[in-house]
């Protein structure tokens, strides 16, 4: 029984090479250089090239585009076990995600868990077509590391919720389609009682963005406005006041994404960039010192990525892996800063190229300032430090 | 592989931490330190053999149980929980490995067996510095009519005062490294022992003509280097695993010490500047976890980069130990640095277990040139 599975998965494995190495174009298997490298989907989708399109068109009819999704809602329906090889053999062949989406990793697993069936139906396989472009509306000025403090108010209007409120840092705002969005639906009760989730259309009277221009020079995020936004009672989702509780299960599949778990594209190695760029004595590099901050990176980039294989492997195994959604979040983007940190260094002052016809120079530059922000967005490394205080380690309040 | 233990692997962890905990604890280390630093306790030796763990990693063939290292690095880690002294890492490890990749059967026939049932004890002789260095040995074996003479200063080697024979690492007239088996009552061998920080003992062996027969060579020739590299490995990896815990206990005991301590009127575990220290340790033991497991499994495996998987295992749990080891201390307050506690005992052993078979800057720097850089 067990060897005929294991058969099943090999062959699964074979095929899959196969088909990956026959229909993925040899531009998309290149590492993306930033966020404008991916295609987001949505209603006005745009693809930047012709290999982009046959690479999603050739997923979205393999049903690959969720692969582990259940078919009657668009994905593939593939088991754990063939979907971790599907992603093993995508990171080996450095395939690139046919897209790039927050409905796939972010609002998804909050629908499956919170979501009646006819919600389901209506959003998620609108999802796994790459339809609509999900952004998220959590934080307010007023309320970042302090999230439960929000104060964007939906009021009760009978067949109906009136929106009034802002929201800051949401990606992408202005190229959404949708929103999900945590909305304050009761004044009196105690911060965290008093919160609801609802799915609002940015297409709705009343709904206005402002793109917010960062360090990068780029636009990631927006201030997103609802001046008497009306929206349909059919839209919250779970239970009115409790929105919390998805807030915070959304939250943790946040964190591992932004921690980097589940990616599949490689990134070319510290040390080769380095030595193209840098002098070296007796065959090592000769900056002795930058040596040993790659080899530091390298090793705890390497190990890192075996403690994601670890912890999803003990999951498997019913160890509820919740709460270290905030160690992967802290340490993945700890390790990405200090990785940009050390490109900047290996790359001298091509690496501080602001504007130039050296696109590559420039992008690297960018992403460098783009950085200072991972270990921000998501909650604060020290949001996440005291999380894992608190909740794993048992520490006092 | 999946990254865990399996169900069998799980059961040896849970034996050996209970057995330790009843027969071996932290106390049982205090008596023998206090006790003139006896090597370790005869009993307890008896009882592990019992317990089948000098035969984890030893084949069928010779009656061992093929178990592996995943299992032996479970023992090792709950032995370092307990800092338990016993003669399993020089005589298994370092010993049981030489024999088990060597290809003298006769070596293997006579000491395996021996070394299972615990009746006789082997010991390794590498370093001839006071820094980890196996490319530069001054120990010489040259070839006699029947045999080879022993000349040469070995220093560090664990549990050397105690042992049945050594096993040497010299260098021959190839040009390579070799590995002889020396028995410790030879002519010509003068042994004097110290005591580390970490109350244990090393021995220092002088060897001054030793002869030796030709069947006591446990490497071929053209294949000693490669014989030690890999009880080189295997060595950083065990260690990684008696480091890992070290760092169980000594952190496990400081967060419980946060939980309860109360300066202020309020618990120390409650304030924000020791909170993100604590969670910051957590995330490098977390880390810890997942390359010892990995390494372990790349042992039994026989795995292709299992010299990369060493030295990121050495380097990254030596470097995690110092800085644990510091934090309980400096979180425990006056207490920790106090030998009434027994957190200092664990920063006692990390410094040692730290420098054997190479330190943090000789791994990183391993990694490295492997990595071609």
């Amino acid at each position: 029984m067990e060897t005929t599975m294991k058969t099943a998965l090999e062959d699964f494995r074979l095929e899959t090479r196969q088909w990956l190495e026959e229909n993925c174009p040899a531009s998309m298997r290149t590492p993306v250089k930033d966020s404008g490298d991916f295609f987001w989907g949505g209603r006005n989708a745009t693809f930047q090239h012709e290999d982009q399109k046959i690479w999603f068109e050739r997923m979205l009819k393999k049903k690959w585009i969720v692969p582990y999704w259940d078919t009657k809602y668009g994905g593939g329906g593939l088991s754990d076990a063939e979907n971790n090889i599907l992603t093993q053999e995508m990171t080996r062949l450095g395939c690139r995600k046919p897209i790039f989406s927050f409905g796939i990793s972010m609002l998804g697993p909050a629908l499956h868990k919170f979501a009646t069936e006819e919600q389901k139906m209506r959003f998620l396989p609108e999802i796994t077509a790459g339809k609509t472009w999900w952004c998220q509306g959590y934080s307010e000025p007023n309320a970042g590391s302090d999230l439960a403090g929000l104060q964007t108010k939906a009021e009760d209007m009978g067949d109906h919720y009136l929106i009034n409120g802002s929201k800051v840092w949401t990606s992408y705002a202005d190229k959404s389609d949708w929103i999900f969005c945590l909305v304050r639906t009761d004044f009196d009760a105690p911060k965290h009682n008093g919160i609801s989730f609802l799915l609002i259309d940015m297409a709705s009277v009343g709904v206005s963005t402002r793109p917010i221009k960062l360090i990068s020079g780029k636009s990631p995020f927006c201030e997103t406005f609802f001046d008497n936004v009306k929206v349909p009672k059919e839209n919250l989702i779970g239970t009115l006041n409790e929105g919390w509780t998805i807030a915070k299960y959304l939250l943790t599949h946040e964190r591992q994404m932004i921690g980097g778990v589940g990616e599949t594209d490689v990134r070319r190695e510290l040390h080769e960039i380095a030595k193209e760029s840098l002098p070296l004595k007796d065959g090592v590099l000769a900056d002795a010192v930058l040596r040993s901050e790659i080899a530091v990176q390298g090793m705890n980039d390497s190990i890192f990525e075996m403690t994601i294989q670890r912890i999803m492997d003990e999951a498997k195994t019913g160890v509820n892996a919740g709460a270290l959604s905030s160690f992967f979040k802290y340490y993945g983007t700890e390790q990405n800063v200090s990785r940009m940190e050390l490109m900047t260094a290996i790359t001298g002052s091509d690496g501080l190229v602001w504007e130039s016809e050296n696109e590559d120079a420039k992008v690297q530059t960018r992403l460098f300032c783009r950085s200072k922000g991972n270990t921000i967005e998501g909650g604060t490394s020290e949001i996440q430090l005291g999380i894992i205080a608190k909740r794993i380690l048992n520490l006092p309040s | 592989m999946a990254l865990i233990l399996n169900e069998e692997q799980k059961m040896l962890k849970d034996s050996a931490n209970e057995f330790l905990a009843i027969n071996a604890p932290v106390e049982q280390f205090r008596t023998l330190r206090d006790n003139n630093y006896q090597p370790f306790d005869q009993d307890l030796w008896k009882a592990i053999v019992e317990m089948g763990w000098t035969a984890l990693t030893f084949p069928e063939e010779y009656n061992g149980l093929n178990f592996g290292f995943v299992g032996l690095g479970q023992v090792m880690e709950e032995m370092g929980k307990n800092l338990t002294k016993a003669p399993l890492f020089s005589s298994i490890v370092l010993g049981g490995t030489s024999l088990i990749h060597s290809t003298n059967n006769a070596l293997k026939e006579s000491w395996i067996p021996a070394l299972m049932d615990g009746t006789k004890r082997l010991a390794f002789a590498l370093d001839e510095q006071s820094y980890f260095d196996p490319t530069s040995i001054a120990t010489t074996a040259l070839k006699t009519a029947n045999g080879f003479i022993i000349n040469g200063r070995k220093k560090m080697v664990i549990d050397g005062g105690s042992a049945d024979a050594f096993i040497v690492v010299a260098k021959t007239e190839e040009n390579e490294l070799g590995l002889f088996l020396v028995d410790a009552d030879s002519n010509g061998i003068t042994s004097t022992t110290e005591v580390l920080l970490d109350a244990g003992t090393y021995a220092q062996i002088e060897f001054n003509d030793v002869t030796i027969d030709a069947s006591d060579r446990l490497s071929e020739i053209e294949e000693g280097n490669e014989l030690l590299n890999k009880i080189n490995n295997t060595a950083a990896i065990c260690l990684a695993a008696e480091m890992l815990g070290m760092i169980t206990a000594a952190y496990g005991q400081t967060i419980a010490y946060l939980q309860e301590r109360q300066q202020f009127g309020k618990r120390i575990g409650s304030y924000q500047a020791l909170q993100h220290r604590a969670a910051k340790l957590f995330c490098e033991i977390e880390l810890c976890k997942s390359i010892v497991l990995k390494a372990l499994q790349a042992l039994d495996e026989g795995t292709t980069n299992l010299d990369e998987l060493a030295s990121l295992a050495k380097a990254k749990l030596g470097e995690t130990l110092k800085i644990v080891s510091n934090e309980a201390m400096q979180m425990h307050g006056g207490i920790g640095v106090t030998d009434d506690v027994n957190i200092g005992f664990y920063f006692k052993r990390a410094r040692v277990a730290q420098r054997l078979f190479g330190d943090y800057n000789y791994h990183l720097d391993r990694y490295a040139r492997l990595n071609d850089y």
